[in-house]
């Protein structure tokens, strides 16, 4: 089996516990206006690997991984090819690497739901809280990644709950509230992240020739950002 | 013996032998805990650290020296005593009588300081040039017997930055030794050595060590004298911490008035120290702000160490360096941690005083070290960028647990070895050499064995490789020998009588040699090997560039197709190096470190198969080339942690930059990871690294308004540097190195 993999990155320190060896798989269903890899959208694109490629190289940075370290599979969309990554997970848990899977949260099947038995934590970028939003800006239901979020809870699968915070969009009180509503309903969440929109993607939208639509948003300014998470918090 | 300064102290071998090792181990108390204890600076501190910095702001408003004596020649006793603020300070002497001052040392040799005093706008004095016309420098003596090919071979930069004009430092005294037995005690111990050896036969090397026993025991008595004239005896033991201290220093600023050597290391004084302080607070007369007052005090002496260089030393060694080395940490050979409370004082210094690149202060690392000194050091980096770490655990199996640190990355026993430092030869340009058949296109110069240029449509791997290894030979056989006349004659006219003094009489050396561009080598080879390298002709039939078609592994990017290129590489230098015999017996070592000679290494390098441009700079040390990797940081570390410590044993650098944002999200997280990255890159048996946690656009705004950053330190290769102490070039060139950022 192999699977499309945009890239790899050797270190990650922002997407889950400690040290990440992190794997971006190809393509994504999604269309988020804030989305900062464009270039994983297209399914055909990538290189393709099997899952004993990915963890000869993981093995390589076991060292460096400590307590709270791992892999983390982001993207694209990982749960576009459950198959690869769940077999991906299973060869991590027999060399004792620690998975982490980050995600839209937006599908769930029977074999999404095998990948989670196989998942120590979900990374979930919820994007929005507000549902008529999530149609806009994303081009799907919210109610699916609720779902999501259930099924997780029920299986007691630790998550790290994310929001990308746009102004304008999601940075106003009562989308913090809702969110924080969400945060203390569900008791798989033991760690709530708000990540500032950021801008750094715009080459990639250039060099693909395509727009950036959230182009002319500016990215929120440190105080925000504390006047936000101390609402959340507290 | 005993003494009554020994008060207190718990009894050992270290009584009746010199051995500071011992006396640390009967002694000292390992510290566990956090940074919570630790004192802030008193208002004394802070009242000189302002006098400091409005001295060093001058030095910078006068191009970089204050000013220079040129009518006195550097001794122990040749200046009356300076002060920075003789009512305030705890710790006392400078290298001249006023702070900053530089004296010129004309030992290495005459030219480099006329030169270095006319770049500066003064004129050696008549005195001292009267003076040395009747005696031979070190470079006189060089000179006198280095063969044509030696000179070539220098003068076409395949070896460059030779210690054959000043000296050539990387000696470490154990100045310890002066508090611990007090001066007398060590004369003594010196005597009856010099008496031994009448028994023996009287060869070359006996007569030789005889002699150097006289000096040896001589400077120590003008050790004694440059003390006395700051109203100390320091014949007998050191009798509290504040002593303790002192002795140490006045030692060690001996060392720094008598040699001008490259790098000029402290060696591994803190938990030493902190016996002393234990003892002091102990019976109540040292508190931890009294503490910490003593190391900021004994720091602010080494920030205002100088030596006087040339503009073109300054193009080797940017950034105007002592390599004032302090080893910190590390674990014991008995399983305790050799950190002690005053591993954090040493440490604190760089927020007490502010971040600076000297002394340069060297955590030696291990897997077993506590968690809690393992942060607090992770956080001293991030805030700082100042601090370097080593691998204990790869180096204590072979020196033990009293080895310090010579420069950047020279592990010698304290007191029980030295080296003899070689500079380093430019790699990159050998293999230039070699496939145009022995001659160097920058210079115009023929060198080496003669042969056909490899000229044909597409390099050959076998065949570059067969040819490469006749030139690694024949360089090496030369290297040595230019070496072994170098410290010869540095032995015989600018020897390290105080340094020397503080070691044991029969000392281990080292010879070590180095290497420069071993990425730009392996990513060539790779080329070679991987894609099709189609050697330019110039219109004398010469190779000056090359047209590189397709893809090829480059190192830094964690593949063994050309990781193992390059560890192969130093594998087969060391070898060759290893066939000629070194002067003194000395083990053959080599490194792979540049300092900031990466970049005029760089210029001097015509083009390389790797698509570098011809004068383009080398990456430093053993970095993989700038912005060519691929798989991020770890990919890249990884990489380098496969040169073998045991091919280089004169040390591994590796300099890694990471932006805030990439290594974490909250402060806690960045401490943590940083931890779990040193841990893993260590456990993967890598020797060096120094840490940066900074934005590029720090740096440039650094570079284009320099007074607005005035204490901006980075670590580079091996050591830190102020930044606004750079060239211009080599700031560039800091700017254009790989950052790891946040995807």
């Amino acid at each position: 089996m192999t699977g499309r993999v945009h890239s790899i990155q050797s270190l990650g320190a922002l997407d889950g516990p400690g040290i990440r060896f992190v794997v971006f798989m190809q393509g994504c269903p999604l269309r988020c206006g804030c989305c900062h890899n464009p270039d994983t959208w297209d399914f055909s694109g990538g290189t393709k690997y099997a899952p004993q490629d990915i963890i000869s190289k993981a093995v390589r940075y076991k060292e460096y991984f400590g307590a709270e370290g791992g892999i983390t599979v982001s993207g694209g969309e990982p749960l576009c090819q459950p198959e690869f990554v769940r077999e991906l997970f299973e060869l991590c848990h027999g060399e004792g690497i620690n998975t982490c899977l980050d995600t839209s949260g937006y599908i769930l099947n029977d074999s999404i739901k095998e990948l989670l038995k196989v998942t120590d934590r979900v990374l979930l970028d919820i994007k929005y809280t507000d549902s008529e939003q999530y149609k806009n800006h994303v081009g799907c239901e919210l109610e699916k990644v609720i779902d999501f979020l259930g099924y997780l809870n029920s299986q007691k699968i630790p998550v790290t709950l994310r929001q990308v915070i746009i102004p304008t969009l999601n940075d106003d009180e009562e989308s913090i509230l809702k969110l924080k509503e969400i945060k203390n309903k569900y008791t798989c969440i033991d760690k709530t992240e708000l990540l500032a929109f950021k801008k750094i993607c715009q080459v990639k939208y250039d060099k693909m020739g395509i727009e950036f639509p959230f182009a002319d948003i500016p990215s929120p300014d440190k105080e925000t950002m504390t006047r936000l998470e101390k609402l959340l918090f507290n | 013996m005993k003494h009554n300064n020994w008060n207190g102290f718990k009894a050992g071998v270290w009584q009746d032998e010199i051995n500071v090792r011992d006396f640390i181990q009967q002694n000292y108390k390992e510290y566990c805990g956090d940074d919570q204890f630790l004192a802030k600076a008193t208002a004394r501190t802070e009242g000189l650290n302002k006098k400091l910095q409005s001295l060093f702001a001058l030095e910078r408003q006068f191009g970089g020296v204050l000013d220079i004596d040129t009518a006195t020649v550097s001794s122990l006793t040749s200046y009356s005593p300076g002060y920075i603020d003789k009512e305030n300070e705890i710790i006392v002497g400078i290298q001249t009588n006023r702070p900053l001052k530089r004296g010129v040392n004309p030992f290495g040799g005459m030219r480099m300081v006329r030169q270095a005093c006319e770049a500066y706008g003064y004129k050696l004095g008549r005195k001292v040039e009267e003076e040395f016309k009747f005696r031979t420098t070190h470079n006189d003596g060089v000179f006198r017997a280095y063969t044509d090919e030696m000179r070539q071979a220098r003068k076409c930069h395949v070896i460059t930055g030779l210690p054959d004009a000043y000296g050539r430092g990387r000696i470490i005294g154990d100045y310890r030794r002066v508090a611990l037995y007090g001066v007398d005690k060590l004369i003594e111990e010196k005597k009856k050595d010099k008496k031994e050896l009448a028994d023996g036969t009287f060869n070359t090397e006996m007569i030789r060590l005889d002699e150097e026993l006289f000096q040896q025991i001589a400077f120590l008595g003008y050790m004694k004298e440059m003390a006395a004239m700051y109203g100390f005896d320091i014949s007998q033991p050191a009798g509290n911490a504040r002593e303790a201290i002192q002795w140490t220093y006045f030692a060690y600023l001996a060392a720094i008035k008598e040699q001008n050597g490259a790098a000029m290391s402290l060696g591994r004084v803190s938990t030493f120290f902190d016996i002393y302080i234990e003892r002091d607070i102990a019976n109540g007369i040292l508190t931890e702000e009294g503490a910490q007052e003593l190391f900021d005090d004994f720091v602010m002496k080494l920030r205002v160490a100088r030596h006087l260089r040339t503009p073109e030393y300054n193009e080797l060694f940017g950034g105007d360096p002592m390599w004032i080395t302090e080893a910190v940490g590390g674990m014991g050979e008995d399983g305790r941690t050799l950190v002690t409370k005053s591993s954090y004082r040493v440490l604190n210094t760089l927020y007490t005083l502010g971040s600076s690149p000297e002394p340069n202060l060297t955590v030696l690392w291990s897997n077993s070290l506590p968690e809690n000194f393992k942060k607090f050091c992770a956080k001293v980096s991030k805030d700082t960028d100042s601090i370097q770490y080593e691998n204990d655990d790869i180096m204590r199996p072979i020196y033990g647990d009293d080895y310090a640190i010579a420069c950047c990355v020279s592990a010698m026993k304290v007191g029980k070895q030295m080296q003899f430092f070689g500079a380093r030869c430019n790699l990159a340009k050998l293999l230039l050499i070699a496939i145009n058949g022995g001659f160097d296109t920058t210079s115009g110069i023929h060198i080496g064995p003669q042969m056909p240029v490899m000229d044909g449509e597409k390099l050959d791997y076998d065949e570059v490789m067969k040819r490469f290894e006749i030139y690694i030979s024949w360089l090496s056989n030369l290297y040595v020998n230019t070496m072994n006349i170098i410290h010869y004659m540095h032995d015989k006219y600018a020897y390290e009588k105080t340094q020397m003094a503080l070691h044991d009489t029969k000392v281990g050396r080292f010879m070590a040699f180095g290497i420069a561009g071993l990425s730009v080598v392996a990513d060539s080879l790779s080329a070679i090997k991987f894609a099709k390298v189609k050697p330019i002709m110039n219109e004398n039939g010469f190779i000056v560039d090359f047209d590189t078609q397709g893809d090829f592994p480059k190192y830094g990017n964690d593949d063994d197709r050309v990781d193992l290129i390059a560890k192969d590489m130093a594998h087969r230098m060391i070898t060759e190096l290893r066939k000629t015999p070194a002067y003194r017996n000395a083990e053959h070592t080599l490194s792979v470190l540049t300092i900031t000679s990466n970049v005029m290494y760089g210029k001097n390098t015509g083009a390389t198969p790797d698509g570098r441009k011809a004068s383009a700079p080398f990456a430093p040390g053993a970095n993989p080339m700038h912005n060519r990797e691929e798989n991020g940081a770890l990919a890249s570390l990884n990489s380098v942690a496969k040169i073998s410590y045991d091919d280089c044993r004169d040390g591994v650098s590796n300099t890694f930059s990471i932006t805030p944002d990439a290594l974490g999200r909250s402060d806690d997280e960045r401490v943590t990871n940083l931890v779990s990255i040193l841990d893993g890159y260590f456990a993967k048996k890598a020797h060096h690294i120094n840490v940066n946690v900074l934005n590029r656009e720090t740096l440039m705004k650094a570079y284009e308004d320099p007074e607005a950053y005035p204490n901006l330190t980075i670590r580079v290769s091996g050591y830190a540097v102020n930044f606004n102490k750079l060239s211009r070039e080599q700031q560039r060139e800091v700017i254009s190195r790989t950052f790891h950022e946040a995807m």
